[in-house]
C-alpha cells in the first residue's frame, strides 16, 4: 500500500515538452511511472520520444484524460502560467495535481486554493505543492523529481517541506525503505499539508512509522502537532530546520521566514515534543531515532 | 519603507501625502521651508520609529535641520537611518488601524481593522480584542464595493468618514492585489480636521516571486546603499544568499538542506569557541563549476569567514558533477581561493565524486563523509 500514488496511477505531464518537463518525464519513466502523455496546446497531436517511449501530446488536460484515463498530472510549466495550468486541471477533474514549479506568485496559489476549496472543485482534486519535489511510492510510481534510486520500498512514511532534506532522509533510512515519500513544498500556501499526509499515513496499513520534516515559517508544524495528539497512533519522528535563521530573512523557500517571534524552529520543536514526537537535532540523529523505533 | 508605501498608495488612489524624502539636514531645512509646520520621520524598514526617537515635529526650518541632524545616522533596531521623510504636520482627530494581509494558516487573505487606536494597535488587541476586527477575504472573490462596505460596517467606521473609508478600502485592496503584496498596512489611518480620512503612515510587503514574474518596476524599491554588499553581489550572480554573522562559510544544495547545515554547524561550533555559520547559500540543483565558483567567490570575500563547508547531497545532480564543479571552481579562482574547504558529498554517484577530489589532492580541500563530521571539521578550522 501507499498514499495518493501507486502502480496503477496514470500520469500526464503539463509542460512535458519544456526543458525541465522532458528531463524529468524521462526520469519518471526510469522510475517505473506509467506516463501516458503530455499537455501543450501549441503541440497538440504530435508525439515526443522520451526514455525510449513515444508519448502523445494533447491539447488540454480534459482531452488527455478522456483519451488515456489519466488520474494524475505533474506540472512543470513556468511560474507565470502555473495558475492557469492548475485551474485547467481542476476543471478537468484530475485526481492528483502535483505542482513542481518554483517561484509561483503567492496570490496565484491563494486563488488556486480558493478554487480547490470551493464548489468549483468538481472532481475532488488534491494538489501537492507548488515548489515541491512531488511524491514517490518506491518501486511503483514517481510523480515529481525525487531520485528513485535513493531508497526502495519499506515501512516508513515521509512528509517534508524540503526536497533535499527528503532525499537526505531517504538516504539515511535506505536500508528500511518507504511506503511513500511526499514533499509538500516550502511556499507560504500549499495544497497538501503535513496534516493531510499524516492522516493518510495513519490510514495506510503498510506504513508503520512516520518521519515529518518541517522548517521555519508559519505554524503548520504546530498544527500538525495538535493533530498528532488527537489522531495519530503510529510513532512519529520529527526534524525541524532553521534554528539559526535570523528574524525577517527569507531562507531560500518563499515561506521560510521567522516573523517577529512566530515561526521559529524552537517553537515547532517544542510543540512536537509536547505531544510525544521525538525530534532529532540533526538529520542523522533523526534517522537514528527512527531506527530505534523500527528495531524495537 | 514608509515613503515607498505611500508612493504605492498614491498610485492606486489611496488618500495620502507623499512629503519630501531627504538625505541631509540642509535638504530637510529646504523641505520645511516649503511645507511649513512639519514632521521629520526616519525611513527604515522597522516598526517603533517614534519610540526610538526617529519621529519629531518641527515648527521651523531650523528645527527640521536640527532633528534631521540627530535622526540621520542613528540606528533603529540595528538599521542605520540614511533618509528622512519630511511631511506636513497634520494632527489627527482620531486614529484608526487598517490592513490586508496573506493569512498563511487559513490559505486566504485577512483584513484587520480597528477604529480604536491606530499606532497602539497591539495594545488594543491585548486590552480590548473585540475592538480589533478580523475579516476573512476569499482570494477568489476579493473585495468589491459591496465587500468594502461590509468591512467598513463591521469595523464601525464613523458616519462622517464612512463613505471615504469604503473608497479607501477598495483602493487599498487594489494596492494589495495589483502590486502582489503580502501585507498592506495603514497605521495610523487618520481622521484629520474637516473629517478628512488620510493614510498618515503605511507599510507594504511585496511578494518576491510575483515581482520576479510580473512586476519589473518593483526593482526601483530596492535601495542599493541599504543592501549588504555581499548580498548585492550574490544577487547579481543569481545566487540565493543571505549574509549572517559568523565564521564558517556555507554552500549547499536545496533550501532545507542548507538551513539544516547552518544548524549543524552552529551545534558543532559550540565545541569550537562558539563559531557560527557565516551565511546561507543555496546553489540549487545544477552545481556546475561556474555556479560553484560564483558561490565561493562571494563567500571568500566575506572578511569574517575562516573556513568554508560545502555540503552537497547528490539527488538529481550526481556527486561526480559536483566534484568536477569544485575542481573547476578552484581552477577559476586560482589564488583567490585562500581559505580551507571542507567538503561533504553524499548520494548519487558518491564514490566517483569522492575519488575525483581525492585525486585532485588540493591543499585547501578536506573531505569528510558525514554531514555532522564535516560540520565539526569546518568549525574546528574556523576557530584557528
Amino acid at each position: 500500500m501507499s498514499i495518493y500514488l501507486n502502480k496503477d496511477s496514470k500520469i500526464i505531464v503539463q509542460g512535458m515538452t519544456g526543458g525541465m518537463g522532458s528531463k524529468h518525464t524521462t526520469l519518471m519513466l526510469d522510475a517505473g511511472s506509467n506516463i501516458v502523455g503530455g499537455v501543450n496546446a501549441r503541440k497538440a497531436g504530435t508525439t515526443v520520444e522520451l526514455g525510449g517511449q513515444e508519448l502523445p501530446v494533447f491539447g488540454s488536460v480534459k482531452e488527455a484524460m478522456t483519451e488515456t484515463g489519466a488520474d494524475v498530472s505533474v506540472v512543470f510549466v513556468p511560474p507565470a502560467f502555473t495558475k492557469d495550468a492548475c485551474v485547467e486541471a481542476i476543471d478537468a477533474g484530475i485526481g492528483l495535481l502535483v505542482v513542481i514549479t518554483e517561484g509561483v506568485p503567492v496570490q496565484d496559489t491563494a486563488e488556486v486554493w480558493a478554487y480547490l476549496d470551493g464548489p468549483t472543485n468538481l472532481g475532488g482534486t488534491r494538489m501537492i505543492g507548488p515548489n515541491c519535489p512531488g511524491i514517490i511510492t518506491p518501486g511503483e510510481s514517481l510523480a515529481g523529481i525525487t531520485p528513485h534510486t535513493i531508497a526502495g520500498k519499506g515501512p516508513v512514511g515521509l512528509v517534508s517541506k524540503s526536497g533535499t532534506l527528503t532525499y537526505q532522509m531517504m538516504y539515511e533510512l535506505k536500508d528500511h525503505g518507504f511506503t511513500t515519500a511526499i514533499g509538500i513544498g516550502g511556499d507560504p500556501i500549499i495544497g497538501t499539508t503535513h496534516i493531510d499526509a499524516l492522516a493518510a499515513f495513519e490510514a495506510d496499513p503498510e506504513t508503520k512509522a512516520i518521519v515529518m520534516i518541517g522548517e521555519i515559517g508559519g505554524d503548520a508544524e504546530e498544527r500538525a502537532a495538535a493533530y498528532i495528539k488527537d489522531h495519530v497512533t503510529k510513532p512519529v519522528v520529527g526534524y525541524v530546520a532553521g534554528f539559526t535563521a535570523p528574524e525577517g530573512k527569507t531562507m531560500g523557500h518563499a515561506g521560510a521566514i521567522v516573523s517577529g517571534s512566530s515561526g521559529t524552529a524552537q517553537a515547532k520543536k517544542e510543540a512536537l515534543e509536547a505531544v510525544g514526537v521525538k525530534v532529532g537535532k540533526t538529520p542523522s540523529e533523526t534517522a537514528a531515532l527512527m531506527r530505534e523505533i523500527l528495531s524495537s | 519603507m514608509e515613503y515607498q508605501a505611500k508612493e504605492l498608495f498614491a498610485k492606486h488612489g489611496v488618500t495620502t501625502t507623499l512629503g519630501i524624502v531627504v538625505t541631509t539636514p540642509e535638504e530637510a531645512r529646504a523641505a520645511a521651508e516649503e511645507l511649513g509646520f512639519c514632521v521629520v520621520k526616519a525611513q527604515v524598514k522597522a516598526g517603533g520609529r517614534g519610540k526610538a526617537g526617529g519621529v519629531k515635529l518641527a515648527k521651523t526650518p531650523d528645527e527640521a535641520f536640527e532633528h534631521a541632524s540627530n535622526i540621520l545616522g542613528m540606528e533603529i533596531k540595528g538599521l542605520r537611518v540614511n533618509r528622512v521623510l519630511i511631511t506636513p504636520a497634520t494632527p489627527p482627530q482620531e486614529e484608526y488601524y487598517f490592513s490586508f494581509l496573506l493569512d498563511r494558516a487559513n490559505r486566504r487573505y485577512l483584513c484587520i481593522a480597528s477604529v480604536e487606536g491606530g499606532v497602539e494597535i497591539e495594545e488594543v488587541a491585548k486590552t480590548n480584542p473585540d475592538a480589533v476586527k478580523q475579516i476573512p477575504i476569499n482570494p477568489g472573490t476579493g473585495v468589491d464595493a459591496e465587500k468594502a462596505r461590509e468591512i467598513a460596517t463591521e469595523a464601525k467606521f464613523p458616519e462622517a468618514v464612512f463613505e471615504q473609508a469604503v473608497t479607501m478600502i477598495e483602493a487599498l485592496y487594489r494596492v494589495f492585489t495589483e502590486e502582489d503584496a503580502t501585507l498592506v498596512e495603514v497605521n495610523p489611518l487618520a481622521r484629520l480636521e474637516g473629517d478628512k480620512l488620510e493614510a498618515l503612515d503605511g507599510k507594504v510587503s511585496l511578494d518576491d516571486n510575483a515581482s520576479e514574474v510580473r512586476h519589473p518596476d518593483h526593482e526601483q524599491f530596492v535601495i542599493k546603499d541599504e543592501t549588504d554588499p555581499l548580498e548585492a553581489k550574490a544577487k547579481e550572480k543569481g545566487l540565493n544568499y543571505v549574509k549572517l554573522d559568523g565564521q564558517v562559510g556555507i554552500i549547499g544544495n536545496g533550501a532545507g538542506l542548507v538551513m539544516s547545515t547552518l544548524d549543524v554547524v552552529a551545534y558543532a561550533g559550540e565545541a569550537h569557541g562558539g563559531v557560527k555559520p557565516a551565511n546561507f547559500l543555496d546553489i540549487g540543483g545544477g552545481a556546475n563549476a561556474q555556479v560553484m565558483a560564483d558561490g565561493l567567490d562571494v563567500i571568500l570575500h566575506d572578511a569574517q569567514v575562516k573556513s568554508v563547508f560545502v555540503n552537497v547531497f547528490g539527488g538529481i545532480t550526481a556527486c561526480d558533477e559536483v566534484a568536477n564543479g569544485i575542481k573547476g571552481a578552484l581552477e577559476i579562482l586560482g589564488d583567490e581561493a585562500s581559505k580551507p574547504l571542507v567538503v561533504r558529498l553524499d548520494g548519487n554517484n558518491v564514490a566517483e565524486g569522492r575519488r575525483i577530489l581525492d585525486e585532485l589532492d588540493h591543499p585547501l580541500v578536506t573531505q569528510v563523509p558525514t554531514m555532522d563530521g564535516a560540520a565539526d571539521k569546518a568549525a574546528e578550522l574556523a576557530q584557528k
